[in-house]
């Protein structure tokens, strides 16, 4: 009964990530690794036995152990680069805060020179949201 | 009027939720005779900060949101560069920094690539107790051995850099807690730069309120040395080194 569980999850977990990535939802090398554990969970649900015997050749006396430590590993590692990857991605949200606000300040000084120069010339301007030809 | 070495000068001011005091720093800083550009950094602001700040005449930059002092700096940094300025001087939007101090501060950069307007050395009235007293007594002896200068007051943020001060923040100016003041000067120390300070007087501040609490104190000091370890441990930047090797 617990294998059949086992396995349903391990393909449930698999489809879940097959169709976030068809419909473009996770990137490939996140779902590459997700990929992977719901391939080696199904492997583990199918072949019971194999988690005793991975067991018994690494000297852990309750197999079940070796799973959840297993599984303690992978999420710390998951975490990590998880960590990492949102340090990147917080770089660069800053490099764009940073560009976004000197272009905007860039724009305005241009936005005022253009009007200064049309006042030299023409009637007093009038500032509009748009710039218009006059 | 202005020291020939530093022909333009940017006057930054990182500013969150400052539109109590801003409007009055910048026209403070506007009717000195030395004809400073001032850059007002709006970090992400809530109320009228960027409002008022242009009224009063300032270049404003508009962070579309809070990056902290940190990363208000190096978004200023990042203009000056642009914009081709020969020097820079960071200035606190509260008012807390005599705006008569910011030629003294700049005058430390005739030999210097930073100038840090201290508020320990000699001149002045401000002091500090407990946990925040002993961070920064710490870091300061610390540093000072770094720079091979005398330093009091390294955590101040009123202070000047050079263009190779500049180019040397461009490459390294951390956006983190602490990053803008302990672990900016130590890197760019070690990247070559040369530091002085200049004692100023600090001000009370305009408007808004300081924190101040025991606690508070206690975990500035555990972060600050954390920060300088952090500091000593990161690679030091290139680009001040291939620069002094051409120039």
């Amino acid at each position: 009964m617990s294998v059949l569980a086992a396995f349903i999850l391990s393909l449930f977990i698999l489809f879940i990530v097959f169709d976030m990535l068809r419909r473009k939802k996770i990137r490939e090398k996140y779902a590459a690794l997700w990929l992977l554990v719901g391939l080696a969970m199904l492997v583990l649900a199918v072949f019971p036995r194999l988690l005793e015997f991975v067991a018994e050749i690494l000297n852990v006396q309750v197999p079940s152990n070796l799973l959840f430590a297993m599984s303690i590993v992978l999420a710390l590692g998951v975490c990590l680069h998880l960590s990492w990857e949102i340090s990147v991605v917080e770089d660069e949200t800053r490099v764009l805060a940073e560009e976004s606000a000197i272009l905007r300040a860039q724009l305005t000084a241009l936005e005022s020179r253009l009007d200064s120069l049309a006042g030299d010339t023409g009637p007093a301007p009038v500032r509009t949201e748009a710039p218009t030809d006059e | 009027m202005t020291p020939p070495l530093l022909e333009r000068v940017l006057v930054i001011m990182p500013a969150w939720n400052e539109g109590l005091a801003v409007g009055n720093t910048v026209r403070e800083v506007l009717a000195r005779p030395e004809g400073y550009d001032i850059l007002v950094v709006n970090d992400g602001s809530t109320d009228n900060t960027a409002q008022v700040a242009a009224n009063a005449g300032a270049t404003v930059l508009q962070l579309p949101f809070n990056l902290g002092v940190g990363g208000a700096m190096r978004a200023g940094f990042k203009y000056a560069h642009r914009l081709n300025y020969d020097a820079v001087i960071q200035v606190d939007a509260d008012g807390q920094h005599d705006p008569k101090d910011i030629a003294v501060v700049l005058d430390g950069l005739e030999n210097a690539d930073i100038s840090i307007g201290a508020r320990f050395a000699e001149k002045g009235t401000y002091t500090v107790s407990g946990p925040r007293k002993w961070a920064m007594v710490f870091l300061a002896r610390t540093i000072s051995r770094l720079a091979g200068t005398r330093l009091t007051d390294v955590t101040s943020g009123f202070r000047a850099a050079n263009r190779r001060g500049i180019a040397q923040y461009l490459d390294h100016y951390p956006a983190e807690y602490l990053g803008d003041t302990i672990d900016s000067l130590v890197v760019a120390i070690r990247s070559g730069c040369k530091v002085t300070q200049v004692p100023v007087e600090m001000r009370v501040r305009q408007a808004g309120t300081p924190s101040h609490n025991p606690a508070k104190a206690a975990l500035y000091l555990g972060r600050s040395i954390f920060a300088f370890l952090f500091a000593m441990t990161r690679k030091p930047s290139t680009v001040v080194h291939a620069e002094s090797e051409v120039g």
